[in-house]
């Protein structure tokens, strides 16, 4: 049985590792076109990683048409797979970048709006809803103590206008009983 | 092989959506076709992961795709947990796309999205002819109708990535399930969704990588990226590999899933997208990389030890941390996809603790969440549609304007915060029950973090239900619009079957407890994908001959 040799070529792998920084490099600035370069950059590295796991380059990979050692045909499929997503998704970004320059007239990544929004209410100090409760009436809290009413006690419908309970008749009458 | 055995069953929640995708796609200009075809699909679907319920019970049903045996080929799995989670996503797809169907013919185009020029130009035409010419002017001003092809693909990349039994299979599963869910995010292409898009897919673009990564590292390592081969090659090799592999998985997983720190990109993007759309996304797309850590957690690394610690604190902290967003949020869509993130930290926690009482809890509530964070978001539909608006500040009242629109909220949004006796209480105590058990501090810790994030949780939907229900309104509402029928009943269809999943809790339970027996033993998936220790599976080429060389370690 030959063994196909799985030490990996050292050019491959610094070509991975070169694709790779790239790659985040682009991917971290704010324009979608160099994002998009970035992922297509990345994504290279990542095949190219997959067809370095596969081993060494060998013969093609046809059983019995020759002796020699054979290339691994499996990590060749995964990368084809893989290839064609890329491409799909390349696509779909493109397409997506274009629709930002044309409402925009640029294609960076914006920060969201809603983030934004709280962010700035935290600067303020300011409650992040309206909140009917919390909000001041505008009298102190002892005056709306003291407005309270026994909600308890009979309503006397001939002392509700002026407002003052005549002795005998109320609950709070007192001193008059 | 006997073409009617279960294993048929298999390939059909993948092929049937992607071969309706093509048909839908053909037929863009008929609208009734599309629906039809559509409808069609995922009813099969549904009806294929019924059946698949009932076969897994009795063990994993495998099938070698095309013939080629396993290893080398890809096959499809469908053990108790796959199938359990099939049948919900079919359920859950199959509700949210009757009532985008009804959305649509409501509105002759989708009204929650500022209309474009394309659209103008179509309402004019629409408004100035009889019904008749109406066909014409929209072939040539709309574009093709990409709504239910896409869906379709959907749920051909979700069944694909539940029944992956490989990891490139699972790979590919992602990549589908992402591609369509980019076009869903940013349909009509407007300023808000361009903005939330951009967003979403470069986050989503740089998991993918990382996964693809992950993938080459793992053949690298062990020559195979086979599941169960995996299961029994992955224990040999050097533990630091291992743990880099794993560590690498749960990454790009993690992004998927939404776990604190990778879930900033879902409050941003989820909320500005057609709402039948927020909804699918926010009940399956972050369930699937739970699946995915799941199975991968139980049935690649078993001995869990190293990561155990680190997967409890995250779990924690994506629950603290994603409930009080939610408090501070003003936006009711914005508030359930940060409690959508809080949520996802139970199902963490059910599944760091490894345990089989922990992992048939979190697949509970895996169950659980999807049917009720979907029911929610479609009912949040529904309210938008009534009110033209989702934020609280504006909303009020709608307790005595639309009675039953307040029901559909308050049960699954009481289901959500767990008040007993509805499943997600049932669920949780699994967890806890789980943690309890299990002992350690940390646990404990996750123990009382759960209950306060369920408080949080009731908190943060009790004011959202006083604000837009029980208050008066702050200003005026908009009159009174009609909701549809063809809206309200998918979304009451699957409110009732959120209320379902509590009076059916004992078998669901117990169907959950089973698959996470069957999870947690990695020997009976093996068994199944290569019968009697074979060394391939049951495809056609299964015989290993001479002069093929098996790459090694």
């Amino acid at each position: 049985m030959i063994v196909l040799d799985t030490v990996p070529s050292g050019a491959l792998l610094l070509t991975v590792g070169v694709l790779f920084a790239s790659g985040v490099y682009l991917l971290l600035e704010r324009s979608l076109t160099r994002v998009l370069l970035g992922f297509v950059l990345m994504g290279n590295g990542a095949n190219l990683a997959i067809l370095v796991a596969g081993g060494r380059a060998g013969a093609p990979p046809i059983t019995g048409a020759t002796s020699e050692p054979m290339s691994d045909p499996l990590a060749q499929a995964m990368v084809l797979t893989s290839i064609v997503i890329t491409l799909a998704l390349v696509a779909f970004v493109l397409a997506m970048a274009y629709r930002s320059w044309q409402l925009h007239g640029h294609d960076e990544v914006q920060d969201d709006v809603e983030d934004t929004r709280i962010a700035r209410l935290a600067v303020a100090d300011a409650p992040s809803y309206a909140d009917s409760d919390a909000e001041e009436s505008g009298s102190t809290l002892d005056e709306e103590a003291v407005a309270v009413r026994d909600e308890v006690a009979l309503p006397d419908p001939a002392s509700e206008p002026d407002g003052v309970a005549r002795p005998g008749t109320g609950a709070r009458g007192g001193d008059g009983a | 092989m006997n073409l009617w055995s279960t294993a048929t069953l298999v390939p059909l929640p993948v092929l049937v959506p992607l071969f309706a995708a093509g048909l839908a796609l053909a037929l863009h200009r008929y609208e009734r076709a599309q629906r039809i075809i559509s409808v069609v699909a995922l009813s099969v679907v549904v009806t294929a992961a019924a059946g698949l319920v009932v076969a897994a019970k009795e063990g994993p049903v495998v099938i070698d795709v095309g013939g080629w045996a396993a290893p080398v080929g890809v096959n499809l799995v469908a053990d108790p947990l796959s199938a359990l989670m099939l049948l919900v996503s079919g359920v859950v797809l199959l509700c949210v796309l009757l009532y985008s169907m009804a959305q649509g013919i409501a509105d002759g185009a989708d009204r929650s999205a500022p209309a474009t020029k394309d659209t103008k130009i179509l309402r004019k035409a629409l408004e100035g002819q009889d019904p008749d010419a109406d066909e014409d002017v929209r072939r040539d001003v709309l574009p093709v109708a990409i709504f239910h092809p896409t869906f379709l693909i959907l749920a051909a990349g979700v069944a694909d990535a539940f029944l992956a039994g490989d990891l490139f299979n699972l790979y590919v599963g992602f990549e589908i399930l992402l591609a369509a869910s980019y076009v869903l995010l940013t349909l009509g292409g407007t300023v808000e969704r361009i903005r939330a898009g951009s967003i979403y897919v470069v986050v989503a673009l740089l998991s993918s990588i990382v996964f693809l990564v992950a993938v080459g590292l793992v053949y690298a390592a062990t020559g195979t990226v086979n599941m169960a081969q995996l299961a029994e090659r992955l224990p040999d090799i050097d533990p630091g590999v291992r743990l880099g592999i794993q560590g690498l998985l749960l990454l790009a997983f993690g992004i998927k899933a939404a776990i604190f720190p990778l879930s900033a990109w879902l409050p941003d993007s989820y909320p500005t997208a057609p709402a039948p759309v927020t909804a699918v996304f926010a009940g399956l797309l972050t369930k699937v990389g739970v699946y995915a850590i799941l199975r991968t957690q139980t049935l690649l690394f078993p001995q869990n030890e190293a990561l155990e610690a680190v997967l409890l604190v995250l779990a924690l902290a994506t629950m603290i941390v994603g409930i009080l967003g939610a408090v501070a949020q003003d936006d009711v869509k914005r508030l359930l996809s940060f409690t959508l993130v809080s949520h996802i930290g139970y199902m963490i926690f059910g599944v760091a603790l490894a345990t089989q009482a922990s992992t048939a809890a979190a697949i509970f509530y895996v169950v659980h969440h999807i049917t009720v964070q979907t029911a929610l978001f479609l009912v949040v539909g529904l309210i938008e549609r009534r009110t033209g608006t989702t934020s609280l500040d504006r909303l009020g009242g709608l307790a005595t304007l639309a009675p039953g629109l307040a029901i559909l909220f308050f049960v699954p949004a009481m289901n959500l915060a767990g008040i007993p006796p509805l499943s997600g209480f049932l669920g949780k105590v699994g967890l806890l029950e789980a943690g309890v058990v299990d002992g350690s501090a940390l646990a404990w810790v996750l123990v009382v973090g759960s209950v306060v994030t369920s408080l949080l949780t009731l908190y943060a939907v009790v004011r959202a239900w006083n604000k837009a229900f029980w208050q008066p309104c702050p200003e005026k509402l908009p009159d009174p619009t009609s909701l549809p029928w063809g809206m309200v009943g998918p979304t009451a269809a699957l409110v009732a079957v959120g209320v379902g999943l509590t009076v059916a809790a004992g078998p669901l339970y117990d169907y959950a407890d089973r698959a996470a027996e069957s999870v947690m033993d990695g020997h009976t998936y093996i068994e199944a994908v290569f019968p009697d220790g074979a060394q391939r599976g049951t495809g056609e080429s299964n015989k290993v001959t001479d002069d093929t060389v098996e790459v090694e370690p």
